[in-house]
């Protein structure tokens, strides 16, 4: 006999029906159904908001081979206590993930230790060297779903020309980590007025928007998608809406971080707010809020960089680039974006589950009955200190910050995997 | 007696020096009316002035320095106090121990101040916050180098007379890597100096201005009305990284040699943190003419030093 239970009198908010309202979510087994028995198990949910599941697109578990910082155990813990139920690895593992035996290696790790649906994404090229494309038809036949050198950038057109054509065969979503090295090879922060007035090496919007311009022209000369991975930059946000409108196949992501906070935030030189992209400017902050508004930017994703109190507290330019995010994504967002008026939980919700599960093409986001019953309650006007992380790190501004919003259980095929 | 008295009435609180950006005017006024008092003992009587007797200070520098190090050491030497120069080709930080384990290190030797410079910004606040002792910043990255800056604004106050309202001071060269140059910019708006960057654009970035000074790639008219011409050293690497195309276009187009003397004002005079590049961005007849204070910076650079470690141990220790 499976498990059947109905969660009742919850504000139920499913961006895939465009429905928002209370009503009664059944499920069955492991997925959501139409109904259920008359004697299945009741869930008062009054008050609480009841959600698909989220899905990150960008998530360093850094297993195998770093992990000091994080390993998939403690990063799936900390992914459902954020409210995610899906989330794709970045490959730039030790080694990286560039090869069927490494994704292998993980995927059994990841069948033993997940808390959550781990995806795992797989390397442009061999080493993340930007130099020869990894065998990308058996890392799909290994089951990942996505392609990136996160934290490198294919520099060579060619290559990356050829990596959107080769991996359109496979149905791989290709991502690209926008960084034009030539221009940040002393970057550490944005460059700007910050940069120039700490003496830190500058890292310029322009290097992202480069390579942002060279995709979507790209994706359009080889008629294939391009998913942009953390968008910083304000002239980046207009250049993929541009495009958007051109009709070229684009989809970008912006962070919680890069949405929330400015380089104004380093002016003590606190390595928790050093991070690649860097944060940048009010201005370009207004800007990523606004195509988040209007379409231009559709998903959010942490890029949760996990990184040990011994790699983060040394000299600025020696710490390396990242913070975790898994755990206060919904609380930062729900601030920004939905208590500040921009738009309403149907849009969060679409911008942190729907829109990246169809973009991934996996069974999430959605509460319709058949799917995967992953979905999440959330307790709108809870505040609380975020004290302690579940992450093996804790290299967040936000640890010990009070913050508004809080996922309160997290369910993924019908079991519940944290609760508060 | 004249140095107890000043300390008993000084109202400096600070342990470390890291940056100029947050002294107060009363701060300034205390490190230079110390300088002034040091200077002239020193000038007066060569014996060792006793006020730092039985302390120790440690240089910690992680990169090569001579003036500044040797100036230090001076400065502690006059002190009374007894000086160990680490440098860091010869410490452990090339077995891969971190900064934070080596200050501690020191500070668990029982020193009583560090001197540190660091090529990284960040890195003498990082260390500031991490240590009792007294940190001074010897130059980190291109953030700070507070001493210098207060050496420069010292030698000015004594060529001007005391006042600095409305004197023009152009900085002309590397401003982007120098922290010599943001040093001096955060100190001399303080005293009410209008200041002028000028240099290649690509040094010279127009953000400077938010930090309320003005920005100008018309050497002529950057230099014509200045009461003080600074002039920093350029690097070769610059040229590598293509901020400007050779070093011989540099010595011509922003170099200060005999032609453009004749743009300055009579009484203007010429500054230089060192090492001068003769020839580059400095006439070589120039750095040695009436006009150059470069030699009185160097010597100004011990009083004042003498001061700063002088106040951050009283502000540590109470005397």
């Amino acid at each position: 006999m499976e498990r059947e239970f109905v969660v009742k009198n919850a504000r139920v908010v499913d961006p895939s029906r465009n429905l928002d309202g209370v009503c009664d979510v059944f499920v069955r087994g492991s997925k959501f159904a139409d109904g259920v028995s008359a004697n299945a198990e009741v869930i008062d949910a009054k008050g609480l908001v009841l959600a698909p599941g989220f899905v990150d697109m960008h998530v360093h578990l850094r297993d195998p081979g770093q992990t000091s910082k994080e390993c998939i155990e403690t990063g799936t813990a900390a992914a459902a206590a954020g409210g995610y139920t899906s989330i794709v690895a970045m490959p730039n593992t030790t080694p990286p993930a560039d090869n069927p035996s490494t994704i292998r290696l993980i995927n059994d790790m990841i069948a033993e230790k997940a808390k959550v649906r781990v995806y795992q994404s797989g390397c442009i090229t061999e080493g993340r060297a930007g130099e020869k494309l990894a065998p990308l038809g058996s890392l799909r036949e290994m089951g990942v779903i996505a392609i990136t050198d996160d934290g490198s950038c294919v520099q060579s057109a060619e290559i990356m020309r050829n990596a959107m054509q080769y991996a359109k065969m496979f149905n791989l979503l290709v991502m690209d980590h926008c960084q034009e090295a030539t221009l940040t090879s002393i970057g550490q922060i944005n460059e700007g007025a910050v940069s120039v007035r700490l003496g830190l090496g500058g890292w310029p919007a322009a290097a992202e928007d480069i390579i942002v311009a060279r995709d979507i022209i790209l994706a359009k000369y080889t008629e294939s998608h391009i998913h942009l991975q953390h968008i910083s930059s304000s002239v980046s946000v207009n250049i993929i809406r541009a495009a958007k409108a051109h009709g070229v196949s684009v989809s970008a992501e912006a962070t919680p971080h890069h949405l929330s906070l400015t380089d104004e935030c380093l002016l003590d030189f606190d390595t928790n707010y050093k991070m690649c992209p860097p944060l940048r400017t009010e201005a370009d902050r207004q800007a990523l809020i606004e195509g988040v508004v209007d379409g231009a930017i559709e998903v959010i994703a942490t890029d949760h960089a996990p990184h040990t109190d011994t790699d983060k507290d040394r000299e600025f330019n020696m710490a390396p680039f990242g913070i975790t995010g898994l755990e206060t994504a919904f609380s930062v967002c729900r601030d920004v974006l939905v208590e500040s008026g921009k738009i309403d939980m149907l849009g969060l919700v679409r911008l942190m589950s729907t829109r990246p599960a169809q973009l991934l093409n996996i069974d999430a986001g959605t509460l319709r009955p058949g799917a995967e019953a992953d979905f999440v309650l959330i307790d709108e006007n809870a505040e609380y200190v975020f004290g302690k992380t579940l992450s093996r790190s804790r290299n967040t501004p936000w640890l010990g910050k009070k913050l508004k919003g809080r996922v309160v259980e997290t369910f993924v095929g019908g079991k519940s995997v944290h609760r508060v | 007696m004249i140095v107890e008295d000043f300390l008993k009435n000084a109202s400096w609180n600070r342990k470390d020096m890291i940056s100029t950006q947050p002294l107060s005017l009363k701060d300034i006024d205390e490190i230079f009316s110390l300088a002034d008092i040091f200077k002239a003992s020193l000038k007066d009587d060569k014996a060792k002035l006793p006020y730092m007797k039985g302390r120790v200070v440690v240089n910690l520098f992680f990169e090569p320095s001579t003036r500044t190090r040797t100036a230090f050491e001076m400065a502690a030497h006059k002190l009374d106090a007894d000086v160990i120069s680490v440098v860091a080709s010869a410490s452990s930080s090339v077995k891969g121990e971190t900064l934070k384990d080596t200050a501690k290190n020191i500070q668990a030797l029982m020193a009583d101040m560090i001197i540190v410079r660091h090529s990284c910004s960040g890195a003498a606040k990082y260390l500031a916050d991490r240590l009792d002792i007294p940190v001074i910043n010897a130059g980190d990255g291109a953030h700070a180098h507070p001493t210098q800056a207060l050496l420069d604004a010292f030698t000015m106050r004594e060529k001007f007379g005391g006042n600095f309202k409305e004197k023009k001071v152009t900085i002309l060269g590397d401003i982007l890597f120098s922290r010599v140059a943001r040093s001096n910019i955060w100190l001399l708006k303080k005293l009410g100096v209008e200041i002028t960057l000028a240099g290649p654009s690509t040094l010279v970035p127009k953000e400077f201005e938010k930090m309320g000074v003005k920005v100008c790639y018309d050497l002529p008219a950057a230099i014509a009305d200045a009461d003080v011409v600074m002039l920093l050293r350029i690097q070769h690497e610059r040229q590598r990284a293509a901020y400007f195309p050779s070093i011989s276009e540099y010595a011509r187009v922003f170099g200060l040699n005999q032609r453009r003397q004749s743009l300055l004002k009579e009484g203007a005079f010429i500054m230089h943190p060192g090492p001068i590049n003769r020839g580059v961005e400095l006439d070589s007849l120039l750095a040695d003419s009436d006009r150059s204070v470069i030699l009185n910076q160097v010597t100004n650079g011990v009083a004042v030093r003498m001061a700063v470690m002088k106040l951050c141990m009283k502000a540590k220790y109470g005397e």
